[in-house]
């Protein structure tokens, strides 16, 4: 290839800013306003990278995103870009990059040797080759071979972000037609113009054309859009998706196309969500390159793109130029050029004639021309140096006469142009064959999508293009097809032998257009090949469908900020300070980070999961067991409705008591299980499993809502309002008794399984008796907002009874060893109640539940189900795990398996759990417990192994029951407890936010709101007299869906049907809730106030709706969502309220334990504000 | 994907979760065979063209609702409460199976 020396004067790079750039350790210059494709061509470089298979020479071969030759390793380190294509990347200072899938170099590289075997790697080789005696013997030594750049090993430097935009009209491309289509669509100021270009500048093929008109016509609109307000330019941005109802998916290079050395504080690129009305797609089109022997030679390039290296960056990319074409476009390019001072050599057209006037022209300009003619051969090491061309016979269908050689040093080639129709093809619209074009043009729309411009078939001038899929009477081994993935047009005739009729087989026995190309140069040209092997006319064969995404989309935009400690919502504990300030350790469980044990200096996790087991059998130990799922049933129908779900009956739970229940699904397999409380008449309190709180409300509300609709029950989970505490062992009544309250705790007074209601410390308090651990339990429940002071109360008031702080890790060995079921860990998704032993209270109860009628199944009924059973080892020192399985009794298969095991510290031995065949009727059996090989004797026994008859729930507190001594190690200190001595007498409210609740940046604030108080009113809505009942009592109408109402210094908020949101000023809450209350006596509502379990933060500056579109879908334009409006959305991952609050600030509600979540999380995504 | 939710209005996808198809009555457990049974748990249709579903409105106001929905152009015909009762709509598709 020849080196530029100078730039042609019409060029559009700064000749006056020179920039040094470094390609395989070589140093070169190039000037802004360069590609790296065009600056390597400037300097003569021709080859840049391997082919994927092959190994071949591949130089630049095209000048936008259908190069899929010139692929680079742009950079090294954590920046690295791998497969950056060479013509997309813009230059700049100090570039580095390196050709790829070559060793050791692209020009000298030793893998070539491969391209000897292309005989023996036809089509279809790897899937007849490999297969033989396994695909996995082969695996490593392939994938080793295969593979073009290397992924960075470590994180990016630099940080990504997604974010959602609304516009009525989104235009896609901005070439001419999409600058045209983008301002006649914005004569309408109400309507948003969205105006999408993935190129480093405006103006798609117009930055090709060297016609000073075009350029003036391109800087006029240009400067007509920046005045127009409603139109968003947005420039560096690919298409990359286009889905279900008008929703697209772009990337746009923000730092990216800067290097390693852009500004750290903006991201390398956004992903974005466009929700669009109306879509226009000005997406141009793509050149086609034509099909003949040796055409993947470097020095051969499409001939739009050699019009753009000559116009847009000055290049003289040859001194014997010359065409190849089958249409009148490569004519017009060889024109223009001689016009512009670079000569043109010769044109080779297939056809037998083109129009007079083009003839004349050329002659006029020097061009040779050979019309009737095909290229059968080129040559050249490294460098086109020949062609070699023969005459086509008449009929078009093989050649004659001669060959004659031609010298040249660039080959400018057009097979013709094909629209981009991806992202047409990707919404579903049909795209209809052109037979005058040879090309595919838009047919029927599935979406409101229009294409227009080139897009659309409308092509400049009449291309009068000849079908030449490929070229006839030569061998068709090196007539490439897919130059990336080495496919030729032999293998497709190959496919087509072996009977590979659909389109979309051929494609995958082939691969061509698999891989980097995805169809841009390879689709019609195979399509056209798949044709005429098959006697078929094009649209009988039909074209594969495009899937997204048109241009790859790097996997840091995917994730965006979701990484290290956002990777998903975390909830935090409402002690979570205090945990941490006692060094627990802590797990994922359930979107809660919770204490798994809290290891002293030097203790391993075993140990101190001994210590705390022993502490809560032996005296008393606390948890933070606020994760525990609340929900709260009010409603006239309430009981009915627990009954229906529940196995166990439930119809005689008189106030005050609680009772244990199994939730199944419709399939009669257990789902949940449960303490139901009965707190009146018609209010019900479920404690679900931690974790099951929202599957169980869904499910109550989803039997509510779609088949019971006439029950007059409402649903509320309230786990995150209420503080859960778990105090115990012998000792806990003791130490519960030193805070000031007015319940009733003595042993007579408040029974197992016995709930309680009133204050304590000054708070409301709700204290159920229920124990998952065996040992006299108290589950003591505040206000969230109250739950970091009453942590360390009970701590204090422990203190001189050994409390011990324990964690979920120690709270299962408790509960493995006592034998209680931990559902979804006991169970999997085949157990019934009958499994564990609920068949006989089952056939008792009269009333229907769900799932009692799969129970009855003929599946249910098997002897041989997986049952409940305890399993122990008969070696002393054994251990086992979960997941080991229990043999058969021909040991030849697995009959259960152990769900839970562990160290029992109480025992000194191992316990186990297991779900093991027929085990019921089994009890006291040796069976082998397999794993990992060992097999070791087990027998199987009742599921309790520590205080079977349940004598330790009745315990006296005075009398602290001996547990079975350990041989204990010296106990390390615990760290000091920092809070005072004295139990205080009122428990104080806490941040939500443990270090900074705020953030400032010049553009984007965010600040925990404090100055108002909460109450949340809920009517059953399905009662359609109670809304204008309500509007009577109330004198004012609440506000209907989507609205936000003022009712003086009130502020209302709708949250769902039925259910509202009130803010009133700071002080008022209680006025208000009785104010409601009494307006609402005697009618179906429920006022709470909610204010300590919700956290309220406003969010402002002028970049507020960027960082809220960064974590939600909603169109938050003034217009669409004004200060009237207010709406439950997902932000950030999670379920928020969110309301304007007037000019750029934003009302923000949440659950309060997702407090420090969604600071993070706005930190993280507002960092270039 | 866009779902138009009956009390919210259109919202992006990612804030529901489909709850397979609608309009299933469930037979009275105490008579219905254990065939009939079966069937209500598990056998669904699979229609090419007008399908109806059961979506939630999750990460909003929590409502459940129908949705007729053409499961070869995705386009969304209507979108009703759970109350309501299935709208007459044509089946570009034939709905065969
Ligand atoms: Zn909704």
């Amino acid at each position: 290839m020849k080196r530029s020396r100078q730039r042609l004067p019409h060029a559009r790079v700064d000749t006056g800013q020179p920039l040094t750039f470094q390609f395989d350790g070589e140093t070169f210059r190039g000037y802004a306003g360069d590609t790296l494709a065009s600056a390597l061509l400037a300097n003569g470089v021709s080859i840049v990278g391997r082919s994927f298979k092959l190994h071949r020479p591949r130089g630049v071969f095209a000048a936008g995103r259908e190069d899929a030759n010139a692929l680079v390793q742009l950079e090294s380190g954590t920046w690295s870009e791998p497969n950056a294509r060479a013509a997309l990347v813009p230059l700049y200072q100090g570039l580095v990059a390196k050709g790829q899938n070559a060793w050791p170099s692209p020009d000298w590289d030793l893998l070539a040797a491969l391209g000897l075997l292309k005989k023996v790697l036809p089509a279809g080789f790897y899937y007849k080759t490999f297969i033989w005696p396994n695909w996995k013997n082969w695996e490593g030594l392939v994938r080793r071979l295969a593979g073009l750049g290397r992924a960075p090993s470590a994180p990016d430097p630099q940080y990504y972000l997604k974010q959602t935009v609304h516009a009525e009209v989104v235009v896609v491309g901005a070439g001419r037609a999409g600058l045209e289509a983008a301002l006649a669509t914005a004569q309408d100021p109400a309507c948003r113009v969205l105006l999408l270009d993935e190129q480093e500048e405006p103006g798609g093929a117009l930055l090709a054309s060297p016609d000073p008109a075009d350029r003036t016509w391109l800087a006029s609109m240009l400067e007509r859009i920046a005045q127009c307000p409603n139109i968003t330019l947005m420039p560096r941005s690919s298409v990359n998706g286009y889905h279900d109802h008008n929703v697209l998916a772009a990337l746009q290079r923000v730092g990216s196309h800067l290097g390693p050395q852009a500004d750290s504080a903006a991201p390398r690129e956004i992903f974005w969500r466009i929700c669009a009305g109306r879509v226009v797609l000005a997406t141009g089109a793509l050149e086609r390159p034509l099909v003949f022997p040796h055409n993947d030679r470097p020095g051969i390039m499409l001939a739009g793109a050699v019009r753009e290296y000559t116009h847009r960056y000055g290049l003289t990319l040859g001194e014997r130029i010359v065409f190849f074409a089958n249409n009148d476009s490569a004519w017009h390019t060889a024109l223009e050029m001689v016009a512009h001072g670079v000569p043109v050599t010769a044109i080779i057209d297939v056809r037998l004639g083109v129009a007079p006037e083009l003839l004349r022209r050329a002659t006029a300009a020097g061009i040779e021309d050979r019309l009737g003619y095909s290229v059968v051969h080129t040559r050249g090491r490294g460098a086109l140096r020949q062609v070699l061309i023969q005459r086509l016979t008449e009929d078009g269908g093989g050649l004659q006469g001669p060959r004659e050689t031609l010298d040249c040093d660039l080959l400018a080639m057009s097979g013709g142009w094909t629209p981009t129709l991806h992202l047409y093809s990707q919404s579903g619209g049909k795209l209809a064959w052109r037979e005058e074009d040879t090309c595919l043009v838009p047919g029927t729309a599935n979406q409101a999508v229009t294409a227009v411009g080139r897009a659309n078939g409308d092509f400049p001038q009449p291309l009068h293009t000849q079908a030449h899929w490929l070229t006839p009477g030569v061998s068709s081994d090196c007539q490439w097809v897919d130059f990336q993935y080495d496919v030729t047009a032999a293998d497709i005739q190959l496919a087509a032998r072996e009977n590979y009729v659909s389109v979309e087989h051929v494609k995958r026995y082939t691969t061509n257009g698999m891989s980097v190309d995805q169809g841009k140069t390879s689709n019609v040209n195979g399509l056209g090949i798949l044709a005429l092997a098959t006697n078929r006319s094009i649209p009988e064969v039909g074209t594969t469908r495009f899937r997204p995404p048109y241009h790859p989309v790097t996997i840091g935009a995917w994730a965006g900020v979701e990484l290290g400690a956002l990777y998903q919502p975390f909830q935090r504990l409402p002690a979570h300070t205090c945990h941490a300030a006692l060094g627990a350790q802590f797990v994922d469980m359930g979107g809660w980070q919770r204490p798994e044990c809290y290891p002293r200096a030097g203790e391993s996790e075993q140990q101190a999961i001994a210590r705390e087991v022993l502490a809560v059998r032996g005296a008393v130990g606390l948890l933070d067991y606020s994760p525990l799922g609340k929900l709260e049933v009010h409603g006239p129908d309430a009981r009915e409705l627990l009954n229906r779900m529940y196995v166990n009956n439930l119809a005689t739970l008189p106030v005050g008591a609680a009772r244990y229940g199994l939730m199944l699904n419709e399939q009669g397999i257990v789902v949940d299980d449960g303490v139901v409380v009965c707190l009146a008449e018609d209010h019900f309190l479920l404690h679900t499993t931690s974790g099951g709180a929202a599957s169980v409300h869904r499910a109550l509300e989803e039997w509510l809502q779609c088949e019971w609709v006439a029950l007059r029950v409402l649903v509320t989970n309230v786990t995150t309002q209420w503080a859960t505490f778990m105090l115990s062992g012998p000792r806990a009544r003791a130490v519960l008794a030193q805070l000031s309250g007015d319940i009733d705790l003595g042993g007579d007074a408040f029974a197992h399984m016995q709930f309680r209601s009133g204050s304590l410390c000054g708070v409301p308090v709700r204290i159920l008796r229920a124990s998952f651990t065996g040992e006299v339990s108290f589950e003591i429940s505040v206000p969230a907002a109250c739950g970091e002071s009453l942590w360390e109360a009970l701590m204090t008031a422990g203190a001189s009874h050994g409390v011990t702080p324990f964690g979920i890790e120690s709270l299962m060995v408790l509960r493995t060893e006592k034998g209680f079921l931990h559902v979804g860990s006991d169970t999997d998704g085949n157990t019934m109640p009958q499994d564990l032993g609920w068949g006989g209270a089952i056939a008792k109860q009269s009333v229907d539940f769900i799932g009692r009628r799969s129970l009855t199944l003929e599946v249910g009924q098997d002897p041989e189900r997986l049952q409940f059973t305890g399993i122990a080892l008969l070696e002393e020192s054994a251990t086992t795990v979960s997941g080991a399985h229990v043999l058969s009794g021909d040991g030849k298969s697995s009959a259960g398996y152990v769900t839970s095991a562990c160290f029992s510290p109480t025992l000194g031995r191992a316990v186990a759990l297991g779900i093991v065949a027929g085990a019921r009727a089994r009890v006291g059996e040796i069976v082998s417990v397999y794993y990992e090989g060992k097999i070791q004797p087990a027998r199987l026994v009742a599921p309790c192994q520590v205080d079977p008859a349940g004598t330790r729930l009745q315990a006296d507190a005075t009398t602290p029951q001996p547990v079975a001594p350990q041989p204990a190690a010296p106990q390390p200190a615990a760290p000091q407890p920092a809070a005072s001595l004295h139990v205080p007498q009122i428990l104080a409210v806490c941040s939500p936010m443990a270090g900074t609740n705020s953030i400032t940046r010049k553009e984007f604030r965010l600040r925990h709101e404090t100055a108002c108080e909460l109450i949340r009113l809920q009517v059953f809505h399905r009662d359609r007299a109670l809304l204008p009942a309500l509007t009577a009592a109330l004198g004012f109408e609440l506000p209907a869906p989507g609205e936000a109402r003022r009712q003086g210094s009130w502020r209302w908020l709708w949250s769902a049907p039925g259910d509202w949101l009130l803010a009133v000023p700071a002080g008022e809450g209680s006025a208000a809730l009785k104010t409601l209350r009494d307006a609402t006596a005697g009618m179906w509502a429920v006022a709470t106030p909610i204010t300590d379990s919700q956290v309220m933060l406003v969010l402002d500056g002028a970049r507020v709706r960027d960082v809220l579109a960064r974590g939600c879908a909603l169109d938050l334009h003034p217009a669409h969502f004004g200060g009237d409006r207010c709406a439950v959305t997902r932000f950030a991952g999670v379920s928020v309220l969110l309301a304007p609050s007037g000019g750029d600030g934003f009302l923000l509600l949440a659950c309060r334990s997702l407090a420090v979540w969604l600071r993070d999380w706005c930190e993280a995504v507002s960092r270039d504000c | 994907m866009r779902i138009e939710c009956p009390w919210c209005g259109s919202r992006s996808e990612d804030e529901f979760v489909c709850g397979g198809q609608s309009h299933i009555a469930r037979p009275e457990p105490a008579t219905a065979s254990d065939a009939e049974w079966a069937a209500y748990l598990y056998q669904r249709d699979n229609p090419k063209g007008l399908h109806h579903e059961r979506w939630l409105h999750r990460f909003g106001c929590g409502q459940w609702f129908n949705v007729a929905r053409d499961t070869v152009s995705h386009n969304i015909l209507a979108s009703y409460p759970m109350t309501a009762p299935k709208p007459e709509l044509p089946d570009a598709n034939g709905g065969e199976a």
